[in-house]
């Protein structure tokens, strides 16, 4: 056989389930998805509105409504996982050595973990109003 | 015409690395490469070293990496490629001597997917009757003379030599896609793994390589769905 098992992960894989099935099932609906909320982002973005118009209050109103907490909390969590899935591809294709590649995968999935995790809070937890009036309340140069 | 030739040479005995050698030599314009190569080797350079055998794209001996691309160098006439012409061993396979590589891990390859028939029942007292439509959904894959040009094209195989490869799936494809053929949950228990089906990511270089026009990256994807919706 051609296919050596060398790590806990190659040997779970070569075991016979289905993680990669799934995750090519994965990349090809994620991908489908993206390609209209992506499109629509800009299209609402910086096509309906004038990108330069974009200001604090208009991202408040914006996030106001609980459809575009949805619609970009949708948009972030795919592009994180599309982009990381074609991320371990790439590693996995290129990076050899298996501790290299390990250090590689961590330092990558954790900023990336890092990047959803502070937009998910940044979309969902962070109050607007509040530090609206914070920086209003701060006199202007 | 006058061809300018340059091959990359390598002789384990002699040389640290490889090296590129040239020459010049008067070939006729419908001459194929194969008929190139042999006048070299013939009249110039006796130490020059390859596969050919049949000479009529049937065998697959004679793959090389010619001017970039995968061929076969007895199904490329001279006026085809012009007046230069590059010739190198396939790559992702170790090179033994010249153009000549060790396709043991190729073979390996093939082997792992089960490449023959499997049918348990027993056998009819007349031949095992297949549609004419039946036969016809595997018809490209049968086409396949194991030469290499599309595994030693595809870009995952030259970084991580432990993916299967376009011509093992194609293989599999041939058996899978047979309506009198058994094993095909055990070849697809094969595929699916890390480093079986799924490292293919669609480069297409194996369809553009491949001497027999097998529309190789479709029966790769037309495996991938069947094993999708075994699975699922």
């Amino acid at each position: 056989m051609v296919t050596k098992v060398y790590t806990l992960n190659d040997a779970k894989a070569a075991a016979g389930n289905n993680f990669e099935l799934y995750w090519w099932v994965f990349m090809r609906v994620s991908g489908l998805l993206l390609v209209f909320l992506v499109l629509g982002h800009i299209y609402m973005q910086n096509i309906a509105i004038n990108s330069a118009e974009i200001n604090y209050d208009y991202v408040v109103s914006r996030f106001s409504s609980p459809t575009w907490k949805i619609y970009d909390i949708f948009l972030l969590g795919l592009t994180i996982l599309h982009g990381a899935n074609g991320l371990r591809y790439v590693i996995d294709d290129y990076v050899k050595n298996l501790s290299t590649r390990f250090w590689v995968k961590t330092i990558v999935f954790t900023v990336i973990a890092s990047i959803f995790v502070l937009g998910s809070i940044t979309l969902w937890t962070f109050n607007f109003q509040e530090i609206g009036d914070v920086m209003r309340s701060v006199p202007s140069h | 015409m006058q061809v300018n030739v340059k091959i990359k040479r390598f002789n384990p005995e002699q040389d640290n690395r490889p090296y590129w050698s040239e020459h010049n030599v008067e070939v006729s314009e419908t001459d194929r490469i194969l008929d190139v190569m042999n006048q070299i080797k013939w009249e110039e350079d006796g130490s020059f070293t390859y596969r050919r055998s049949c000479g009529h794209a049937i065998c697959g001996s004679d793959a090389i990496l010619l001017n970039g691309v995968n061929r076969l160098a007895c199904r490329v006439l001279v006026k085809d490629i012009g007046s230069n012409i590059n010739i190198e061993p396939i790559r992702g396979l170790p090179v033994i001597k010249d153009l000549i590589v060790d396709m043991e891990p190729f073979f390996d390859s093939y082997k792992a997917i089960l490449p023959f028939f499997m049918n348990d029942d027993p056998e009819p007292t007349t031949e095992r009757y297949q549609s004419v439509e039946d036969r016809a959904i595997f018809d490209d894959t049968t086409k396949c003379i194991l030469c290499a040009c599309c595994t030693t094209s595809c870009p995952i195989f030259w970084t991580n030599g432990q993916y299967l490869g376009p011509a093992a799936i194609v293989n599999a494809h041939r058996f899978i896609f047979d309506s009198r053929d058994q094993g095909t949950s055990e070849r697809l228990g094969v595929l699916n793994q890390v480093n079986g089906l799924w490292r293919c990511r669609t480069a297409y270089n194996c369809t553009e390589a491949c001497p027999r026009d097998i529309p190789i990256t479709k029966a790769i994807e037309e495996v991938k769905r069947e094993l999708l919706w075994r699975k699922a």
